[in-house]
């Protein structure tokens, strides 16, 4: 696996949100068809990372490089790094009433075709296709027609978060704390969308609080964020380890500020 | 955000060029002289002429509203122009071929080509041009099914009857300043009649287009539906961009007889004036319509442009049973106002309304809903619903809700509800991160939260509207 060209590379990333730092110094390297976990207490920076990657506004890079598939991922825009394959599953997705999923699914896999110049998509093999990511994800048809997570329980709203990546078909999803609210039954469903997905040319970093999970996404590699830094990796076993043991024993000092869930 | 916002909104104004049209424009100023010179350049009867006297002398002694939410310098009525039409429609074009052909071009720019064979199907348009009526297609099979759909210019001379029945009955010439200023000085509009029990066969719409510099446009629309009729209408309007600020000042007047429903559009794109203010249109405009027995009126409005709106087209619910909708979107963006909203008047029993308000701001806009709605003693068993919905982008604009409840019935029930939200960050986000561009992604949630409004328009219209805010948007946030 080591001769693989990497998916990522994440160099000495030193990254803020309003003038706070939170990561200090990370580094990561993912390649083609790898599952990375990245656990940690509250407060160690695990979604302040994907939204770094992600783009979002508010959150600005002071130093370090990050590389999807050779190119500089903090010189594009946010919309450019979706286009470019990578994919954030949200902790907490946000509702947009009156449009329609269906309308929103189609404008996303438009916007990314068109960026990639491949050609549309007609409106029925779309529909064709949402209809059976729906059928994976456990989710009714009906929900193409509501209004994107308006109205949805949580359970279906991370439900809606997998048929989004189902339709998309990134290149590296990241999927922050996707287990957080969900029963044990959303959680299997969860984890088989996912795991369905697993392929020799997609790439996945996990986040999570809890080692549960894991249980059902085996991850490759397991890594401890803490205080803004990856301060232990390992495989698979690490995670049982930090489940039995706590994050404790793994810090060098408090963490100052809970400033995520 | 904000900053980019304001660069973004700096867009084009499609529809701001200028026709190059030889008109023949009064000189700016108004008098009783320019009345009668008015009524002069329409042939008018004497009736006609006397009417608009008596309304010039109540304007005279009316007062200029000032308790909207708008705030514009004080109007010099003298410095405009009350008539200006192109030279060559002095000698009345019979048909399309004679009509200036640099007039037609104007219309195709506009996407609305006035030739029969390349119009939507099913359609017929009555083209204003400044001050008087172009030409008004599909009359021929209009008159097969008994519907009148001329300029209103033309129904004082060939339907004298029906017009001087109507025209003042719902909304009377002392109404307000700018009712009574356009009872003096109206020039044309249209005029509506469908017949008993008739079914109008097509879409009925009015597209207003302002042209000449420093004129005024003031229209009149006239919409009888006789007993057990029913037609759709739609109204377009747009204009030069231009330094200068016009006044549109329009009536439109609806009557529904027992059991007819009317259903009135309007896509309102006039200029908006300019980033900073400079230019575009005062748009000062009042409709009321009054349904008798059973009958239904349905305003819908899609309110894009002008510089500033004082509008609220209202229903009277007269007869029992009757019932009043108003379904508005307004978009105010840069420096654009606008105070809109509806009065729904409810006297017969067991009259029913409704009220959907979508409001969005954005740049350094203000934006209000006013709406009244009012029980009279005798409305027994009546109700309202309203939900105004305001919905900001970025922080410099401002929304606001001026509901005025009067019941008078205590079996009459109202209920209100209104909400504002902004175009939130986690919105902007989710929609970027799924590979969407800043500009799609406003305009697909802006489309989401006018959705209730838009399925209310003819279907044509409806993609027309979708559209119309995309271009109002473009680039709005970043």
């Amino acid at each position: 696996m080591s001769n693989t060209k990497s998916l990522l590379t994440i160099k000495d990333l030193h990254a803020s949100v309003e003038e706070k730092q939170i990561i200090k110094g990370l580094d990561l390297d993912v390649k083609p068809g790898e599952v990375h976990a990245i656990m940690g207490p509250n407060g160690a920076g695990k979604s302040t990372l994907g939204y770094v990657l992600s783009g979002r506004d508010g959150y600005s890079v002071e130093s370090g490089s990050v590389m999807l598939d050779e190119e500089d991922l903090l010189e594009m825009e946010t919309e450019d790094r979706a286009r470019a394959g990578l994919f954030l599953a949200f902790q907490y997705p946000v509702e947009i009433p009156g449009v329609s999923n269906l309308e929103f699914l189609k404008a996303s896999v438009d916007a990314q075709r068109e960026a990639r110049g491949e050609d549309a998509i007609t409106s029925a093999d779309f529909l064709k296709e949402a209809k059976a990511a729906c059928k994976q994800v456990n989710l009714p048809v009906a929900f193409l027609k509501r209004g994107v997570n308006e109205g949805f329980s949580g359970g279906e709203k991370k439900r809606n978060e997998l048929m989004q990546m189902l339709l998309l078909k990134p290149k590296l999803c990241i999927l922050d704390e996707t287990d957080s609210g969900l029963d044990i039954d959303a959680l299997q469903v969860v984890a088989e969308g996912v795991n369905s997905q697993r392929s020799a040319d997609r790439s996945f970093i996990v986040v999570t609080h809890y080692q549960r999970l894991l249980d059902y996404i085996k991850p490759d590699f397991v890594h401890v964020l803490s205080d803004g830094k990856i301060v232990k990796s390992g495989d698979a076993s690490l995670a049982l380890e930090l489940e039995a043991q706590g994050y404790a024993w793994l810090q060098k000092e408090p963490v100052e500020d809970e400033l995520e869930g | 955000m904000t900053e980019q916002i304001d660069k973004a909104l700096a867009r084009e104004y499609e529809a701001g060029f200028v026709s190059d049209v030889e008109s023949e424009t009064f000189e700016p100023g108004l008098n009783e002289d320019v009345i009668r010179r008015i009524s002069g350049m329409k042939g008018e009867p004497e009736w006609m002429l006397e009417w608009r006297l008596s309304a010039f002398r109540e304007w005279l002694e009316m007062e200029e509203p000032e308790w909207a939410l708008v705030d514009y310098p004080k109007i010099d009525f003298q410095s405009i122009s009350y008539y200006s039409a192109p030279k060559s429609m002095k000698d009345k074009p019979k048909s399309l071929d004679e009509v200036d052909p640099e007039l037609l071009r104007t219309y195709e720019k506009l996407g609305i080509p006035l030739i029969e064979q390349q119009m939507l199907a099913g359609i017929a348009v009555d083209a204003v041009f400044d001050s008087v009526s172009v030409v008004t297609t599909f009359r021929e099979k209009l008159e097969e099914a008994g519907v009148i759909f001329c300029p209103i210019s033309e129904a004082v001379h060939k339907y004298p009857d029906l017009v001087r029945k109507y025209l003042g009955s719902v909304v009377p010439k002392k109404d307000n300043y700018y009712a009574a200023l356009n009872c003096a000085v109206f020039t044309d509009g249209s005029f509506v009649y469908i017949p008993k029990g008739t079914r109008c066969p097509m879409e009925l719409s009015t597209y207003f287009r302002i042209n000449e510099q420093n004129t005024g446009q003031f229209e009149r629309t006239l919409i009888v539906a006789d007993e057990g009729s029913h037609v759709s209408y739609l109204e377009g309007c747009t204009a030069p961009q231009r330094d200068e600020n016009q006044l549109h000042a329009a009536v439109v007047e609806l009557v529904a007889m027992d059991d007819a429903e009317i259903k009135y559009s309007t896509v309102q794109n006039w200029y908006p004036g300019d980033e900073n203010g400079k230019g575009g249109i005062y748009n000062f405009v009042t409709k009321r319509g009054v349904c008798h027995t059973n009958a239904k009126i349905s305003w819908t409005q899609v309110e894009t442009g002008s510089s500033v709106t004082w509008k609220y087209p209202s229903c009277i619910l007269k007869g029992d049973n009757s019932v009043g909708e108003f379904y508005s979107v307004a978009l105010t963006r840069g420096r654009q106002q606008a105070d809109t909203g509806t009065k729904m008047i409810h006297i017969g029993k067991n009259t029913k309304s409704t009220i959907i308000s979508k409001g969005i701001s954005a740049g350094r806009s203000n934006n209000s809903y006013r709406g009244l709605v009012r029980m009279n003693p005798g409305a027994e068993g009546a109700r309202n619903f309203t939900q105004c919905d305001s919905l900001l982008i970025g922080d410099q604009c401002g929304a606001h809700t001026f509901p005025y409840v009067e019941s008078r019935n205590p079996s009459a029930i109202v209920e209100h509800e209104a909400t504002t939200s902004k175009v939130s960050d986690e919105q902007m986000f989710l929609c970027r991160q799924r590979g969407l561009d800043p500009e799609k992604a406003v305009s697909m949630i802006v489309n989401g939260f006018c959705k209730e409004v838009f399925k209310e328009l003819p279907m044509e219209f409806a993609v027309e509207a979708g559209k119309l805010l995309e271009i109002s948007l473009e680039g709005s946030v970043g």
